[in-house]
């Protein structure tokens, strides 16, 4: 394939019985020492946004009249007892930004939980009955895939009026072309194989075949996807909280509480960097583990 | 060819009328009687009301709504602001320039920067600068924007008074717009102080505006030079004693740009969404910041003529690319 020397396999399988489907994923995926540092990163996250009211020191929420914009403890003037400093007007940084993991978590989980759902149902109908509601269903997903992903949220955003949950309802409805794509692909290519032939023979109905034979031979791109959708759906809800069409204060969302923070960007950096780094760590790590779960579900890019 | 551009034209026609389709629900949608919003009163006098519906086609079905909407776009008319009673076809005119320039220069930026980058780091494979590279660009993809342009306005800006905060050029100049690009009115005026000001003005939103781009288009290089590098043909090229040089740049280079160039043209929708935001931070006059201002006004006609003609110019920028794409790759005529 390549003119480069392959290095000899680190694995040498066993010559009686081939490892598990589980075990030989994991072996694939452990190589990967980037989708690795994600998939701990994520864990901490997870933790953490479980575990936010006892980890916290402070509330997201409570203000401190005599702390406005502390500096971080290692900064003249910061103090232990608020770690990462003070906002505008004296909520601890450090305890809103646990909570703000929580509120990012879930909305990147639901938001791709809807769309994953709907998107597959989508393609699956798609797939399987082909002919005018294929057509109808693919030519609604090519519009919403014209349209610039933020613009279109925006414009949901408008009709729906701004707020957290409209938010990502937005964004669910900006991803659901990439999942419908997918799974139509999947079904149309799994429907001639012979052991959908053999369920059909067998009687299996349309309803039967559709969830129970072809979807979880589709899967393993769907989970990829849906691993990098998390990320995506992270950074869209932050940017609309950003632009003041998201969460609305004083959630801390991380997007809105950049917002919030502009203003003291000449005064206070940590304010401004903080919530960022937040965000960026957080899609850094689904995107990591997004890159890694596709090389090791796909034979077909494992070099 | 004619054919394939035939087919491709006919594919573009109906998501066009779906997206007049989109905004006119829109309208719609919206809460609020539209009407009242349009004339900015409220408790409104009801025969002025019932005279206004009359004179905007509102007592009329909706199909036949729908009807007049589509006639009076062919005619030109997206409708008027509500704030500044300008027609939304005149402000998109004078503002779209400001994001070409952004977005043209975002690009090359991208380009600049990714594509050597992408080449050494598949020729290099498993190097240090290969793992940087996709470290960068992986980091680069995941970059929230709208905090990076604050960052780099922390340091560029705020610490070293490199460039200046906010805007497209200091307010001294006023340079008559021909072009409505600044960097190319500026030289044509022959100021040289206008010019200088325009391009510290660009640097850091065309850093801002290129980052996911230079990223998307460093891994995308990389992974089309190494699948080519693994061809056959590249095997014969330095077999039959050619200069390494010439076989990466010349013989590799030219068929791993081909899905390249597709992955440039789907940037553009991209662009459009860095735009958004990055004109937000850094309060340049252009389209993208121009629409977050309608929003935040309630100006809805600039909402939905914005929308519409982003949404054209997005298409057609896809089309061309396609078209393009057809003419370089001869293959793709054939398989649709």
């Amino acid at each position: 394939m390549t003119a480069h020397p392959l290095p000899t396999p680190a694995v040498t399988a066993p010559a009686a019985a081939p490892p598990s489907p589980v075990l030989e994923f994991w072996l694939d995926f452990r190589k990967n020492s980037g989708a690795v540092a994600g998939l701990v990163l994520i864990t901490v996250l997870i933790l953490l946004a479980l575990s936010a009211h006892l980890v916290a020191p402070h509330s997201p929420v409570l203000t401190n009249d005599t702390a406005f914009l502390r500096p971080p403890f290692w900064q003249q003037g910061g103090s232990l007892t608020y770690p990462l400093g003070t906002d505008a007007i004296g909520r601890d940084i450090l305890s809103r930004l646990i909570h703000g993991a929580r509120l990012s978590l879930l909305i990147g989980i639901a938001v791709v939980s809807l769309s994953v759902i709907a998107g597959t149902i989508l393609g699956l109908v798609a797939g399987f009955f082909r002919g005018v509601t294929e057509v109808a269903i693919m030519r609604l997903m090519d519009i919403t895939l014209t349209l610039p992903s933020l613009l279109l949220a925006i414009v949901i955003v408008a009709i729906l009026g701004p707020g957290l949950m409209n938010a990502m309802l937005a964004v669910a409805i900006v991803l659901l072309p990439h999942y419908v794509r997918i799974a139509r692909a999947a079904v149309i290519s799994e429907v001639s194989k012979d052991y959908v032939t053999a369920a059909k023979v067998a009687g299996a109905g349309r309803l039967r075949l559709m969830f129970k034979e072809v979807l979880p031979n589709c899967a393993a791109p769907l989970i990829v996807q849906a691993t990098l959708g998390i990320s995506t759906a992270i950074l869209d809800a932050a940017a609309l909280g950003f632009l003041g069409l998201g969460a609305q204060p004083p959630s801390p969302e991380w997007g809105t509480m950049l917002a919030d923070a502009r203003e003291f960007v000449l005064r206070a950096w940590w304010v401004v960097t903080l919530p960022g780094l937040a965000i960026l760590l957080t899609v850094l790590a689904f995107n990591l583990l997004g890159d890694g779960l596709r090389d090791a579900l796909d034979p077909k890019l494992k070099r | 060819m004619l054919r394939f551009a035939l087919t491709r034209l006919s594919l573009v026609v109906p998501t066009f009328i779906g997206i007049t389709l989109l905004v006119f629900v829109l309208i719609r949608l919206i809460p609020g009687d539209p009407i009242e919003t349009m004339a900015g009163e409220r408790g409104i006098d009801p025969a002025r009301l019932a005279q206004l519906r009359k004179d905007y086609g509102f007592d009329q079905p909706v199909l036949v709504q729908y009807g007049f909407y589509l006639s009076r776009l062919v005619h030109g008319d997206f409708g008027r602001s509500i704030v500044t009673h300008e027609p939304v076809i005149a402000e998109f005119q004078s503002l779209f320039p400001a994001t070409v320039e952004l977005s043209i220069c975002a690009i090359l930026f991208a380009l600049c920067i990714g594509l050597p980058a992408g080449i050494i780091a598949a020729v290099r494979r498993n190097s240090i600068f290969d793992h940087g590279v996709m470290g960068i660009s992986l980091t680069g993809y995941s970059m929230p924007i709208f905090w990076w342009g604050l960052l780099l306005i922390l340091l560029f800006s705020v610490q070293l008074g490199w460039t200046p905060v906010s805007g497209r050029i200091a307010v001294q100049y006023f340079i008559e717009p021909v072009t409505g690009f600044l960097l190319v009115d500026t030289l044509l005026a022959g100021d040289v102080g206008a010019f200088r000001s325009a391009l510290s003005h660009l640097v850091l939103p065309t850093i801002v505006l290129g980052t996911v781009p230079l990223a998307v288009i460093a891994r995308m290089t990389r992974s089309a030079m190494l699948e080519v590098l693994g061809e056959d043909y590249i095997r014969t090229a330095r077999a039959k004693g050619l200069p390494r040089f010439r076989v990466i740049a010349i013989h590799a280079l030219r068929n791993a740009l081909i899905p390249v160039v597709t992955v440039i043209g789907l940037q553009v929708g991209v662009l459009f969404t860095g735009a958004i935001l990055t004109e937000t931070i850094f309060s340049w006059p252009g389209v993208g910041k121009w629409l977050i201002e309608g929003i935040n006004r309630r100006d809805y006609p600039v909402l939905q003529g914005g929308t519409l003609m982003i949404g054209a110019v997005v298409m057609t920028v896809n089309l061309l690319v396609d078209l393009a794409y057809g003419l370089i790759n001869p293959r793709i005529r054939y398989t649709r």
